[in-house]
């Protein structure tokens, strides 16, 4: 019975596990085909595919506005998500409790909302759809995220610490460089790849907000549109070890801290 | 009397509508150690706070060294504060902790690693220069705190309630520890405490504080024994109480009537006034001898024993539910039951005018 309850478990563990991850393994797996279709029998390994993605200069290009997208967009999410958690934890603002609730409303408000709000009004004061546009975009989406993690972490017992620098002397710029951000650096590193993994992704504002220049994701559906094929997988599997390295950046950031 | 180092001028303040200081002044001395007392919400800790600029008084002055500091940020003026939760700089290491403040005046970096390291053989710690604040013991934070605020040198030292944080044993040990530091630095150090015992282990200077004002102030010895106000008598010490009446005033002598006789007392205070004698427990005797005032006889309703003395509770037999407290040898003979004649010399009677 136990060896059943045992094997039942395993089982179940399985098909979790088969669950999330088999259309990515299917997708990586397949992007090592050596023949022209994505599908069994796998003709592999063969990096053609790889090859034919990375001389292709839409998709490299495309790659490119994808990082400097998220790289930028998130720079300045997490600036200004720092600078709002900073006001609303050490100082009293009228009121703070509504205002903290409405800049993380957008967490909770789907992408195409957001898309095409900004859409409506991009229209309305000029602005062209293109890569800047994208990225505030993405800045919107990330800043209530930005915020949230960094102000869980700017706690109270940081204040007479904050004090204690401006006691013994330190300018509000040294205090600032000196003491907070030193102490808040895994709170800012977390939520700035984060909030990068989120913009390298992200479809649906891209998609909506920019024209000729356009991220990854985008030139992907542009590329899902003409049919599958192996270079479609092999594009797919560099987002996805994109994401798993900054995944993976973020854990080891956040299990360092743990013994502090 | 030499000049005072730092005047606090008629200071008042309140947070919203809550007024938490009342005209208060206070004057300190140099290299005086200044102990502010007083239970929760008396208003010390906003004292020391309007001392250390973090708070900006809505009336009053602050004066350090003759010079107008009301308005002045903390980092500009000549003092440094121990905070409660001590404060250090959990990513750096105890020596940028204790240099931090001369690394903002700009000096140097081998200087200041030669003051920092200097300040932590003063406060006891010369071998954790290296090493993060997470791997000390709160007593040794405490230390590093110190340390920090020290090194700078600054005209008045100000620690919120330093002690608090630490075990009963540990507070004691670090209580002397302070005393010792600041006779040898010789800076001025204003400590507030909620804590009588180490007000008065501490103190040259002892402010009681209560709903905003200074009660008292003077030193322990004097606050002690001689306390000006009802609530001081009562906060450094529990006293028996007897409510009188002063009915005659001759020269500096009155006489108080009181539902136990008539006692002349040295004291200022009109006739007609109503006034309260305190007896401390430890002058309260249960056996008379030729220079006691007596106040009847008592039944001993409860002997606690206290190691080196014996508390005894004991209620009169002529005013029911009036309670004497003495607090007498160990070895003195006393048992629940027993019928005293409650007594004290007359010079130990406190005229408690409020």
């Amino acid at each position: 019975m136990r060896v059943f309850m045992r094997f039942l478990s395993a089982g179940y563990a399985l098909a979790i596990y088969g669950f999330i991850f088999l259309p990515v393994v299917v997708l990586v797996v397949f992007s090592l085909q050596s023949t022209a279709f994505p599908i069994p029998p796998f003709t592999g390994p063969s990096f053609r595919w790889y090859e034919a993605v990375l001389n292709d200069p839409r998709l490299t290009s495309a790659l490119f506005n994808s990082l400097a997208v998220a790289l930028i967009s998130s720079l300045v999410a997490v600036a200004l998500g720092f600078v709002s958690a900073w006001g609303f934890a050490r100082f009293m603002l009228p009121g703070s409790g509504l205002m903290r609730g409405l800049i993380t409303l957008p967490l909770t408000v789907s992408y195409l909302i957001i898309g095409m709000g900004l859409l409506v009004i991009f229209n309305m004061i000029g602005l062209p759809k293109n890569l800047l546009a994208a990225g505030i975009g993405h800045v919107v989406i990330n800043l209530p995220l930005c915020f949230a993690i960094i102000y869980s972490q700017m706690g109270d017992h940081q204040i007479n610490i904050e004090r204690a620098a401006r006691d013994l002397g330190a300018t509000e710029w040294n205090v600032l460089w000196l003491v907070t951000l030193p102490i808040m650096w895994p709170a800012i590193f977390a939520s700035l790849f984060l909030s990068m993994t989120f913009s390298w992704d992200e479809f649906v504002i891209s998609f909506l907000l920019t024209r000729f220049d356009t991220t990854l994701p985008v030139e992907i559906w542009n590329l899902l549109r003409s049919g599958l094929n192996p270079k479609t997988n092999a594009v797919g599997s560099l987002v996805f070890a994109v994401s798993v390295v900054a995944a993976i950046i973020l854990e080891l950031i956040l299990l360092r801290r743990r013994p502090a | 009397m030499t000049e005072a180092l730092v005047e606090m001028k008629n200071i008042s303040h309140s947070f919203g509508r809550v007024s938490v200081l009342n005209d208060v002044s206070l004057a300190i001395n140099p290299g005086s150690y200044t102990v502010l007392l007083g239970p929760s919400g008396s208003g010390k800790t906003t004292l020391l706070s309007i001392l250390g600029g973090f708070l900006i008084p809505r009336k009053g002055s602050v004066l350090i060294r003759g010079v107008n500091c009301t308005m002045l940020a903390p980092a500009r003026r000549p003092t440094t504060t121990v905070f409660q939760d001590y404060a250090l700089f959990p990513h750096m290491s105890v020596g940028n902790n204790v240099g931090f403040g001369l690394r903002m005046k700009g000096v140097v970096k081998s200087e200041r690693d030669r003051l920092a390291q200097e300040a932590l053989v003063i406060v006891g710690l010369p071998e954790a220069f290296r090493k993060k604040p997470h791997q000390l013991s709160g007593g040794q934070r405490q230390r590093v705190a110190l340390a920090r605020a020290l090194v700078v040198k600054p005209a008045v030292l100000l620690l919120d309630e330093p002690l608090g944080a630490l075990d009963l044993k540990l507070r004691r040990q670090m209580q002397d520890e302070l005393k010792t530091i600041q006779k040898q630095v010789g800076t001025a150090f204003v400590h507030v405490t909620h804590d009588q015992e180490e007000a008065m282990a501490l103190a040259d200077h002892c402010v009681v504080m209560n709903q905003g004002r200074i009660e008292d102030e003077g030193t322990p010895e004097r606050v002690y024994a001689k306390p000006a106000t009802r609530f001081t008598a009562a906060f450094m010490g529990e006293s028996t109480l007897i409510p009188g009446e002063v009915t005659s005033v001759t020269g500096n002598a009155i006489l108080v009537n009181t539902a136990f006789g008539a006692f002349p007392i040295v004291a200022e205070a009109a006739e007609g006034t109503q006034v309260t004698l305190a007896i401390r427990p430890e002058h309260m005797r249960l056996i008379r001898d030729s220079r006691s005032v007596t106040f009847g006889s008592a039944l001993v309703t409860a002997v606690i024993f206290q190691g080196s003395f014996k508390r005894v509770l004991a209620e009169s037999t002529s005013r029911v539910g009036f309670f004497f407290i003495a607090r007498i040898p160990a070895e003195h003979d006393v048992a629940v039951g027993d019928t005293v004649t409650p007594c004290c010399h007359i010079e130990d009677l406190i005229m408690l005018a409020k």
